[in-house]
């Protein structure tokens, strides 16, 4: 039981980096990926409080699913959503607040991502609660993952800098930095992905001809 | 009163060309991006927002500043924001489908999508943060909104153009998509210095 257990959470967390990324693969809560990342700390920051906002929900639901009448259950969804990303942002301002000053508005706009509201309903209300725990991490490891993987781009290239330290001497592809940038920089990565999955598909589609040949 | 209107003006300007809600403050991409393959549906949804913008940020316009603010409980504010569309986006759903039927069929699935928008609630939230008065928000609702129907209907008429086109591979969809607002929305940075507010 526990090893199995294990596993399947273990399969959950990957599910949420890699199989239903939000970002590289479902599009979607599109929003902050662009408007936030144009350098790697308010990327984290973002990032962070999405995780932290996915798991606390996640966990609120699944431990009231079963007191939550169904036919009102959207409502309270929401209510318990925006609860958390209060608490989130008052955190945040108390904490944090130079980078709390960049990206308040797109911290109070976790409320209307459609990745949240979906796993809750999709997941959380219907499952236990390590099973919603690790679900929920996933997803937001999933989506710090992209973000950082973003601004790093666009920091880099762009500035010429991580985490406000200077990297490269040369002179930056201001670009990059700009907010016309950032739907560059996404378009790119996005292309990139695609390519790396048609690659490995393409190479696995081969090795199993070369072996049904072989045969 | 003349400069009052104005000021009106520049705001509606700033907000639907400067300050555009898709190119430079990047809300509303998920429905950017769904909505805006075809001619169509993107002037249904077009339509559909700016009434919805301009109604949530009268009414919670109303709510922040008569109830919230007094009571102090300004906190709350995504709570309530969140409350007042569902209910606004539930009530017209309503409305609609007695009074107009032909309409509502038309644009009845958009509203459905409209509650949990970010631009939908970002204006009463920029509204609140920039204390805007009551025909100030209506202004800014109006302008977001208009220029998010421009967005969607420029977005769109290229993407029906796009279908012909050939493109790499790896860029097919979604990142194609993404490059070319990219390129809408560096024409875009050329309004900024249009209006200094």
């Amino acid at each position: 039981m526990s090893s199995h257990s294990t596993v399947s959470l273990k399969d959950q967390i990957l599910n949420g980096i890699i199989k239903e990324n939000t970002i590289f693969k479902l599009a979607l809560s599109l929003c902050p990926s662009i408007a936030v990342t144009n350098n790697l700390k308010n990327g984290v920051f973002m990032g962070g409080a999405v995780l932290f906002v996915q798991v606390m929900v996640n966990m609120t639901i699944s431990l009231m699913r079963n007191v939550i009448h169904p036919k009102v259950r959207l409502p309270i969804f929401m209510l318990v959503i925006s609860g958390w990303v209060t608490v989130t942002q008052m955190l945040m301002a108390a904490f944090a607040p130079d980078v709390y000053a960049k990206v308040g508005l797109y911290i109070a706009l976790i409320v209307a991502f459609a990745s949240i509201l979906a796993r809750a309903e999709m997941f959380a209300s219907k499952n236990r609660l390590m099973p919603s725990m690790a679900d929920g991490l996933g997803m937001g490891i999933g989506f710090l993952f992209a973000l950082t993987t973003i601004s790093f781009f666009r920091e880099l290239v762009g500035k010429g800098s991580l985490w406000g330290y200077p990297i490269i001497d040369t002179k930056p592809v201001l670009l990059l930095i700009l907010p016309a940038g950032g739907f560059f920089a996404v378009g790119i990565l996005m292309a990139g992905f695609n390519w790396i999955n048609a690659r490995a598909a393409a190479k696995a589609a081969a090795k199993a001809k070369a072996a049904l040949a072989a045969h | 009163m003349s400069h009052d209107f104005t000021k009106l003006f520049e705001l509606i300007v700033s907000a639907s060309l400067i300050n555009n809600f898709v190119f430079t403050r990047f809300l509303g991409l998920c429905i950017f991006f769904g909505v805006s393959k075809k001619m169509e549906t993107a002037v249904g949804m077009s339509i559909t927002f700016i009434s919805v913008m301009m109604i949530s940020a009268a009414v919670s316009w109303v709510i922040f500043n008569l109830v919230l603010v007094p009571l102090e409980i300004t906190f709350l504010q995504i709570i309530v924001f969140i409350g007042v569309i569902a209910g606004l986006v539930q009530l017209s759903d309503t409305i609609m489908r007695k009074v107009s039927p032909g309409l509502y069929y038309k644009l009845g699935i958009y509203l459905a999508l409209i509650s949990t928008n970010c631009i939908i609630l970002a204006v009463p939230l920029i509204n609140a943060e920039e204390k805007y008065t009551f025909i100030q928000s209506l202004a800014f609702g109006l302008g977001s909104g208009l220029g998010f129907a421009l967005a969607l209907i420029i977005m769109a008429s290229i993407r029906e153009k796009l279908e012909l086109a050939d493109v790499p591979a790896p860029f097919k969809g979604l990142p194609m998509a993404f490059v070319i607002t990219g390129l809408i929305a560096l024409a875009f940075t050329g309004f900024s210095g249009l209006i200094t507010l």
